[in-house]
């Protein structure tokens, strides 16, 4: 089941590769059918997941026998609800890429789609392994794909901006498979050489030297991923000139890896460095929090802004994960946490997605997402209005959105372990919430101002058909807008459906951390 | 019981959401019949409700488990009986108010104002922390969208985002008070189980909570958006600061009035902190020109009251002066709104008359400022003296406080009401020819008149039945008599103003009119900094983003002198070995002619020479 579920787009990839006169329009239907497809998998998946811990669907055969290399998957309590907002994700941008311009050479979509298709399949493949090696092999492709799409279909400056991003994240990468190396070999004394992380996790973990050794490359590779302060610089540039779908997905799904890296290897396997380090990674995450959010509010670009804010949402994340390795506090309040931080990451997924594809938009439509350029637009574009604010409202944590879950849990969570931290990240909800207003503020009040290019209304003709001439949000957009923050809604209405999943993998971890 | 309480708070909500994300554009009198049945419906439900409660000693409770120890639990209590009854129907009648202007009637509009009743509703009934916090910050982003109504108008939007931005931040603190909370070990994070927290852990949740509601109150120092909130419809006005938004802090502090008292700090901190507001505050709408920002400023300060209330303990009396507090302004603003409606300004000045040129709305007012000044036997006057009746005896300089507020908020009621009964001076108002309309709307007039009953009776009504403490017969006499001799001079004086040499009284006057310098002041310290400070960040965090790169380009710059230090001059040396080679090899092919001769002669020579070694050799060793 799960070996389908993420080899099923590179089946579809392979398929569009193999009957190469498909017209276009049968490429990004065939990729909407499957997002469709995958997200009934990923529901398939996150039901079956034991209540009780444990994994769901485990596949588990030797790949390379002589070096304790396995092919094993499994979905639990962190992964399944990743793996759906994976593929939710997904499917809002296949869906807003049906409107792709239609003078785009047919080849240049093709492409799209099939970057796209595989990144999904590794973005699904990486929350699902259970084995290092397999791990950093979905988590290094998914940077070389990313690589093409930002240098392939970015504006500006993309070819550096790619650049940047690889080097700096595949260089995380390394350190972190050097991580890898210190704990298969270092868990070798309580039987041979392995890479599977239950195994590992079983076995009496890697302490001392080693260990912290471990801690620190691991910690390192996935702080860049994630990414926490001062790592977080390659970014905003990344954001800003990546595609707006690529934007998507880079804030969605590659930055969770790094924050679920967190909860999936470093505290489990390495439980004694991570407790000694963990006020570490609290402090890291406060800096993260503030710096994020104030340098955000001091941004002219929606984009950069919103790419700025994922540095603070994740930065809560770092804080809580931190906050859970501080042992003098009750395993209660840090499954809390726990169970918080991993909310949040599916939250952030969700809504960062909506902000980016809506500032795409924003750039589709006048040639530029600078917040100045637009005012008013109330008005004119009252689609956008509401979903950008319902957006931003979520992004700041407003109760009955997602973001407010995972804020206030983790938030509530850590405060017992670390209370002088928690009470300085809160003020970061006060930054969060002035950076978004004033967005708000200067682009949807006010009198009516749109570029130039947006107020000439392009009106591209379709078949026989004349587009609407408003700049709003077509009926694709706002389905995939729509959908993302209809899961948002989902989630801060009936936060249990969520909470249920994931408490007892948080627990679990929770406890594993305490050894 | 509990299908009632979940009645209450989901109807509106669930209407709100429908009217605001289906049918925002949608105007006229379809949507004003959904939101006011709804409304009124809501209404019945929580007086139904009242009922239940005051006929039996039951609270209908709600529960919903969040996740592990966090749950959501609403109950209706006695406080909460009074106060969602208050809250449902002023909401419902502001809803009928807003019906007389044109550009409210829009589905957006309504929603929206459900949602906010809904919200307080819910707040009002809360019995956990995390259950209040949810619809406490609710309403703060819903009081953004009610402010910033009138979109085009370019003041809208500075002023809701500083009223959403500093109950936000000040919200922080609720935030803190739950994770207090829970490292405390409060059973079930109830807030009536706060106050048996241990030590430490509760002097932060107090704090937090502290922290949380002055800001939600505009108590002082955060009191500076509430003047921005101005800017908005009159029915928002009347709907924020009546029974909902600046009460809610009010409510808060009511509840957890054990917790203040067990700290030991907290109850002083909070009540003085409320007498203050309710002096300073009380000035600043003595002083002003503009009738909203007048109304303001004294709820500014009238809550200040229902704080120090709370603080004292004295929590029945905090609490009826919440519910006739919330009578009386909302009248008084609705009745401000018509004649912004029909006469479009707010200046006083400007408003002479206007009460003799609307008698129906001005009478209705006129029983409201009274009630707001404390006239005896209405209904604040009643309540008021219930807080004052909690102030402890040894406390002289509260006692002052109190009387000090009590008197400005007699001269303020003073003071706008003498304008609006003024004879008519303004030739715009005499005519009314040019206007474009010449009633307050029938909704306006209807609603202010149905709200001027309750202004007038619910203290009385509260001390008769009970609900409300009565305060000595010697406190009740003294404070009337401060009111009306505090309202005569005020008349006396703006009838016949006295002409002071001083130019330093006029300066304060000025500076108590643009509230103190408060905004300002709130930019200063706190908006100027945080800028700066993003601004900062900004260029650390591209210098920052520019270090990367540049240490990157090391790596080039490595290579290159790698290159022009080590590999070249490594070529060199392999080439110029490799010459060496070549040359050698040059000499040693350049015996290879192919001519036999030269071979020859090569072979004479070289036998010659071994000839030669050998004779050497053999002499050598021979000797």
């Amino acid at each position: 089941m799960l070996t389908a579920l993420w080899l099923a787009p590179l089946a579809v990839a392979a398929v569009l590769v193999a009957v190469p006169a498909a017209r276009r329009e049968v490429v990004l239907g065939a990729w909407v059918v499957l997002a469709v497809a995958e997200v009934g998998g990923a529901g398939v998946v996150w039901a079956a997941v034991p209540r009780g811990g444990g994994f769901a669907f485990e596949v588990a055969a030797p790949w390379i026998p002589a070096f304790g290399v396995g092919y094993h998957l499994g979905a639990d309590g962190f992964s399944a609800p990743l793996v759906a907002m994976t593929a939710v994700v997904f499917l809002a941008v296949a869906l807003s890429a049906l409107r792709r311009p239609p003078d785009e050479d047919a080849a240049r979509t093709r492409a799209f789609v099939l970057l796209f298709l595989a990144l999904e399949a590794v973005g699904i493949g990486v929350f699902l392994a259970l084995d290092l090696v397999l791990f950093f092999v979905f988590f290094d492709l998914s940077i070389v794909l990313m690589y093409f799409v930002i240098a392939g279909w970015g504006s500006g400056g993309r070819v550096r901006s790619a650049l940047q991003f690889f080097l700096y994240t595949f260089l995380g990468s390394l350190v972190m498979l050097l991580g890898f190396l210190v704990l298969a070999v270092g868990g070798r004394t309580s039987g041979g050489i392995t890479f599977d992380i239950p195994t590992l996790a079983a076995r009496a973990p890697v302490t001392g030297p080693a260990g912290v050794l471990a801690l620190v490359a691991i910690g390192v590779g996935l702080a860049i991923k994630t990414p926490v302060w001062p790592v977080h610089t390659w970014l905003p540039p990344a954001h800003t000139d990546a595609p707006a779908a690529g934007s998507a997905v880079l804030a969605a799904v590659l930055l969770k890896m790094g924050t679920y890296g967190f909860v999936r290897i470093a505290m489990p396997l390495l439980p004694g460095p991570w407790r000694s380090a963990a006020i570490v990674f609290v402090v890291l995450g406060v800096v993260s929090v503030l710096w994020g959010a104030l340098v955000a509010l001091a941004q002219r670009d929606l984009k950069r802004m919103i790419a700025y804010t994922s540095i603070t949402h994740l930065g809560y994340v770092v804080l809580a994960v931190g906050a859970a390795g501080v042992v003098a506090a009750g395993p209660e309040a840090r499954t809390l946490a726990v169970t918080g931080a991993t909310v949040q990451m599916v939250s952030h997924g969700l809504v960062t997605a909506a902000l980016f594809l809506l500032a795409g938009v924003l750039r589709e439509r006048g040639g530029t997402s600078e917040i100045a350029a637009w005012s008013g637009i109330a008005g004119p574009m009252p689609r956008f209005s509401w979903t950008f604010a319902l957006a931003a409202f979520a992004s700041l944590g407003l109760p009955g959105l997602s973001g407010f879950v995972g804020e206030f849990s983790l938030l509530a969570g850590s405060l017992p372990a670390v209370p002088v931290a928690v009470v300085v990240a809160a003020l970061g909800l006060a930054v969060t919430a002035a950076l978004f207003l004033r967005a708000l503020q200067s682009m949807l009040l006010g009198d009516r101002h749109l570029p130039a290019a947006a107020e000439r209304a392009p009106a591209p003709r379709i078949g026989r058909f004349r587009a609407p001439s408003s700049p709003d949000l077509r009926v694709v957009e706002t389905t995939a807008v729509g959908l993302l923050l209809a899961c948002s809604v989902a989630v801060g209405v009936a936060p249990a459906v969520l909470t249920t999943t994931i408490a007892p993998a948080a627990a679990q971890v929770v406890s594993l951390v305490s050894r | 019981m509990t299908l009632l309480l979940a009645l209450l708070l989901t109807l509106p909500v669930l209407a709100g959401l429908l009217l605001l994300s289906a049918f925002p554009r949608v105007q006229g009198v379809l949507v004003v019949a959904a939101g006011w049945v709804t409304a009124a419906v809501t209404a019945v439900v929580a007086v139904e409700l009242a009922a239940v409660v005051g006929r039996a000693p039951v609270a209908p409770t709600l529960s919903v488990p969040l996740l592990g120890p966090i749950a959501f639990r609403y109950t209706v209590d006695g406080l909460a009986a009074v106060l969602v009854v208050t809250v449902a129907v002023i909401g419902a009648l502001v809803l009928l108010a807003a019906a007389g202007e044109p550009r409210l009637r829009e589905g957006r509009f309504v929603g929206a104002v459900l949602v906010f009743v809904a919200a307080m509703l819910a707040t009002v009934t809360a019995a956990t922390l995390p259950a209040l916090l949810a619809p406490w910050e609710v309403m703060g982003a819903v009081s953004w969208v009610l402010i910033a109504f009138d979109r085009r108008d370019p003041a809208v939007g500075p002023a809701a985002t500083r009223a959403f931005l500093t109950t936000r931040t000040a919200d922080v603190g609720l935030y803190v008070a739950v994770g207090a909370a829970l490292a405390a070990g409060v059973p079930g994070l109830a807030l009536a189980a706060t106050a048996d927290a241990p030590g430490g852990w509760r002097d932060l949740l107090a704090a937090g909570l502290v922290v949380a509601a002055l800001g939600k109150s505009a108590q002082l120092p955060f009191s500076a958006w509430l003047s921005g909130a101005m800017v908005g419809p009159s029915p928002v006005s009347a709907l924020l600061h009546s029974a909902t938004m600046v009460a809610a802090g009010a409510v808060l502090l009511v509840r957890v009035g054990p917790l203040l008292a067990a700290t030991g700090w907290a109850a002083t901190l909070v009540a003085w902190v409320g007498a203050l507001t309710a002096v300073v505050l009380g000035v600043v709408a003595a002083t002003q020109r503009d009738l909203k920002q007048l109304l303001a400023a004294s709820t500014c300060a009238q809550v200040g009251l229902m704080v120090l209330g709370a603080g004292v303990g004295a929590t029945a009396g905090a609490a009826g002066l919440l519910v006739a507090h919330a009578a009386v302004k909302a009248l008084l603003f609705l009745a401000a709104g018509g004649w912004l409606a029909v006469l479009r300004t707010r200046s006083l000045p400007v408003l002479r008359g206007a009460a003799r040129r609307h008698p129906v709305v001005g009478v209705a007012f006129t029983v409201g400022a009274a009630a707001l000044a404390g006239v005896p036997p209405l209904s604040i006057w009643w309540t008021k003296d219930a807080v004052l009746a909690g102030v402890p005896l040894g406390d002289g300089l509260l006692t002052v406080a109190g009387l000090l507020a009590t008197a400005l908020s007699a001269v303020a009621a003073t003071r706008a009401a003498w304008f609006l009964w003024r004879p008519t001076r303004s030739p715009s108002i005499r005519r009314g020819a040019d206007r474009p309309r010449r009633h307050v709307p029938v909704a306006v007039t209807a609603a202010v008149v149905v709200l001027a009953v309750p202004a007038a009776a619910v203290g009385g009504v509260g001390v008769w039945t009970g609900l409300v403490p009565r305060a000595d017969a010697g406190e009740l006499v003294t404070t009337g008599v401060v009111v009306v001799f505090a309202a005569a001079a005020a008349w006396a004086l703006h009838s016949r103003p006295i002409r002071l040499g001083s130019a330093v009284l006029p300066r304060l006057a000025a500076a108590a009119r643009g509230w103190l310098g408060l905004e300002a002041a709130t930019r200063a310290v706190v908006v100027r900094p945080v800028l700066a400070l993003a601004r900062v960040l900004d260029r650390a965090d591209g210098a920052l983003g520019a270090a990367l790169p540049r240490a990157a380009e090391t790596v080039p710059r490595l290579a290159r002198e790698v290159d022009r230090r080590g590999e070249r001059p490594l070529a060199a040396a392999v080439s110029g070995v490799a010459g060496g080679v070549r040359r050698l090899g040059d000499l040693a092919r350049r015996p290879q002619t192919g001519q036999q001769h030269q071979y020859y002669a090569q072979g004479v020579v070289v036998l010659g020479t071994l000839g030669v070694l050998v004779a050497v050799l053999v002499v050598t060793g021979v000797r």
